[in-house]
């Protein structure tokens, strides 16, 4: 039903006012710090653009939404059709086929010409984004257990790197494993103190859980070199091969066994297949684990925590599983991120990065792994293609977040279909 | 204990207690917004920094136009950054989580974080990054008592502090235990749909509690401009992460809880820096938060949510 015309303006007229009021002393006025200390400036013209911009957008937006709900209203209803233990559903087969797409495109992109240096390095980005919401995917998409402290675990990963080099001098393919282990050992322990609680109660622990590896590893100068962080952190090599122009003491050089002559996007294309491959690990493993008993016991503790008791799940193995499952991935992630960068420091394990990385998972669809795939693409792009206006580009990346969650509060791919479900006919 | 330690003891009592009351200030918006609607506000804590943004405009402003009064410019700036951070506290909700009610859980959360990277960008591009300095509004203060070699101090603007968020919280108090709009809130917090067919507007309702909440944290705000002296647009994050550690710690929901919890995570604060180390004192926060859930999972004054099947 549309709504008439001075409805529409009157609601632009109200916004517009609001909008005046709000931008009064921000766009309004500003200070400035000078020798006879804070002084006020005006630019009233900006207060005009922003009450116009306002006025006209959510007139706008009233024609937007008259349009929508017409075109909602002239479609047919769809009926819903019931669901078969089993049998694959044409989504189930769509998804397939665009994993399928998606994984060759990921495996030959390095090798396209177009390829150059910049779009490597984000394809490597995007990648290690996935994997680390492919992590979180299992504690919050699959268990259902809020985690606002991801980034600790990624914290974790990648000084467990650059410490064992540091000190022991062990190189990427045996911190590997080892940055897993210790990271999941963290989630083990992490997740003890908090099996008796839920939801939000969970959200700040976690969260004080992220912050305190934070601060422990801002102020612990002597192990992790404090705010200066560790660098000189090995780079992985091929089977004893460098990738490096010079080899260190004792190991060859890629260019110079291959024959192909040097160049240093190799290393690049060298870095995105490992994580690549990292990331088609842990979507396999993810897989594996949702058909084994525990995976089964995650998804039933995400829907009811006590039919699960009540049924002889226990719950704190799964909790507990899931934790450290989850952090497993997010300590490969924090390795191979620690590899890729030869240098870590606190700074980039702020809890931004825990929200970026919940945000892929929401607007992935929590538990779905083609929405992760999507969501991390579209959170990690957004940005940069907001790289003209450099500094408004985090605003408009907070807008959108708002937006998205507005529009699709259940996120872009809303499936959360429980991987076996009884016919409600045949129940 | 000798008289020098004793003394000690009482100046962190003392910056506990002011500090804490800031907490307290900040955790009370957490607590009404998620009794209310059961969501996390996470923008609370850049709300608080609007309120300081204004009130440095504000102080500016007055400063340039020659008042310069203490007990007028203060008024002023409160009203002033009350009236503005109300604004932006009823606009956030109206934008980013009214559309979201009945959403899946996480959606409100996601879009609060948003809200919070939006606020958080859009005053660093308005106001600078550089954090601002501003001359002091209250000098001098009280000494207490004199000790051989040590003096035993509140400022003027501790005991402003102090003495303001004790009343407000006490006005507080009374507003939701006798007024209708504190029984309108109650109501809804007990449940929407049913004070809804009794004749409470429940939009109303919730748009309050965030005027209200925001309204206290712009005092906060004030406060914390006029104590510390300095702000940036970062401020809203760290404050805002203490007094949600503060509102769970007493028990979410609960209004007394978020008073109990701002004072203790402040006095945690001041002892612990004072004792122990300045470095590690959101660690220890975080520690006694953690403790404490194992005990009361639904913190110090939380209700045990009980859970029908």
């Amino acid at each position: 039903m549309a709504t008439p015309i001075e409805t529409k303006l009157k609601d632009s007229v109200a916004a517009a006012g609001l909008a005046l009021v709000l931008s009064i002393p921000f766009i309004g006025l500003h200070t400035i710090s000078t020798d006879q200390g804070l002084v006020v400036e005006s630019r009233w013209s900006w207060v005009a653009w922003a009450v116009g911009l306002v006025f006209i957008g959510r007139l706008l937006l009233g024609f937007a939404r008259d349009a929508l709900a017409a075109r909602a209203a002239s479609r047919p209803k769809k009926q819903a059709k019931p669901v078969v233990a089993g049998a694959p559903t044409l989504a189930a087969r769509l998804t397939r086929a665009f994993m399928v797409a998606a994984l060759l495109f990921a495996v030959t992109l390095p090798f396209m010409p177009y390829s150059d240096r910049y779009i490597i390095d984000l394809g490597t980005t995007v990648l290690i984004y996935i994997l680390l919401a492919l992590g979180l995917n299992v504690t919050v998409g699959l268990a259902g257990l809020l985690d606002l402290g991801f980034v600790a675990f990624y914290a974790i990963g990648a000084y467990s790197f650059a410490l064992l080099s540091k000190f022991f001098g062990l190189d990427f393919w045996v911190c590997l494993p080892l940055s897993g282990l210790i990271a999941a050992l963290f989630g083990a322990v992490l997740s003890l103190p908090i099996l008796r609680l839920r939801g939000d109660y969970l959200a700040i622990v976690t969260l004080g859980f992220g912050e305190i590896t934070r601060i422990v590893i801002l102020n612990w100068q002597g192990l992790t070199g404090g705010p200066n962080g560790v660098s000189g952190i090995p780079r992985p090599g091929l089977f004893g091969l460098s990738f490096d122009r010079r080899p260190p003491e004792g190991m060859g050089s890629f260019h110079e066994v291959t024959g192909i002559s040097f160049s240093g996007e190799h290393r690049l294309m060298f870095l995105y297949l490992i994580v690549l491959a990292l990331v088609c690990l842990a979507v396999w493993v993810i897989n594996r684990l949702r058909a084994l008993p525990v995976g089964r016991a995650w998804e039933a503790l995400r829907e009811d925590e006590i039919a699960c008791r009540s049924l002889g799940i226990n719950p704190t193995a799964s909790k507990v599983s899931a934790y450290a499952i989850g952090g497993m991935m997010g300590g490969f992630a924090g390795c191979f991120f620690a590899a890729r960068q030869g240098f870590v420091s606190p700074e980039s394990f702020g809890f931004i990065e825990s929200a970026l990385i919940l945000a892929i998972v929401v607007l992935g669809g929590m538990g779905s792994q083609v929405g992760v795939v999507i969501a991390a693409l579209f959170i990690v792009m957004l940005p940069e293609l907001g790289r003209e206006f450099a500094d408004y580009r985090m605003i408009v990346f907070g807008l959108a977040m708002i937006t998205i969650m507005v529009w699709r509060p259940g996120g872009l791919l809303s499936t959360r279909v429980p991987t076996v479900k009884l016919d409600q006919k045949g129940a | 204990m000798d008289a020098s330690a004793l003394g000690t003891f009482l100046q962190y009592l003392i910056n506990g207690i002011t500090l804490g009351a800031i907490y307290g200030l900040i955790a009370i918006g957490y607590t009404m917004v998620y009794g209310i609607i059961r969501m996390i506000n996470f923008a609370h804590g850049e709300i608080y920094m609007i309120g300081a943004f204004v009130a440095v405009t504000t102080f500016s402003l007055l400063s340039a136009l020659g008042i310069v009064a203490v007990p007028l410019a203060l008024l002023l700036v409160l009203l002033v950054s009350i009236f503005f951070t109300a604004a932006y506290g009823w606009t956030v909700e109206r934008v980013a989580y009214r559309p979201l009610r009945g959403a899946p859980k996480l959606a409100p959360l996601i879009s609060a974080i948003g809200m919070s990277i939006f606020l958080q960008n859009y005053v660093m591009q308005t106001q600078g990054s550089r954090p601002k300095p501003l001359a002091p509004v209250m000098n001098g203060g009280i000494s207490l008592w004199q000790g051989d070699g040590f003096t035993l101090s509140i400022s003027y603007i501790q005991l402003f502090i102090i003495v303001l968020t004790f009343a407000l919280m006490y006005g507080f108090t009374q507003l939701i235990n006798r007024t209708a709009l504190g029984r309108a809130q109650r109501a809804c917090e007990q449940d929407r749909t049913m004070a809804g067919l009794l004749g409470i507007n429940v939009d109303r309702t919730i748009s309050l509690t965030f005027v209200m909440g925001a309204a206290l944290a712009a005092v906060a705000g004030v406060l914390v401009t006029m104590y510390y002296g300095v702000i940036d647009f970062y401020i809203g994050f760290l404050a805002g992460m203490k007094a949600f550690t503060a509102a769970v710690l007493g028990g979410i929901g609960s209004l007394p809880g978020a008073m109990l919890g701002g004072l203790l995570i402040g006095l945690i604060e001041a002892f612990f820096t004072g004792y122990i180390s300045g470095a590690y004192k959101d660690v220890a926060s975080f520690s006694v938060l953690i403790a404490v859930l194992v005990f009361r999972p639904t913190g110090l004054l939380g209700r045990p949510d009980i859970e029908k099947v």
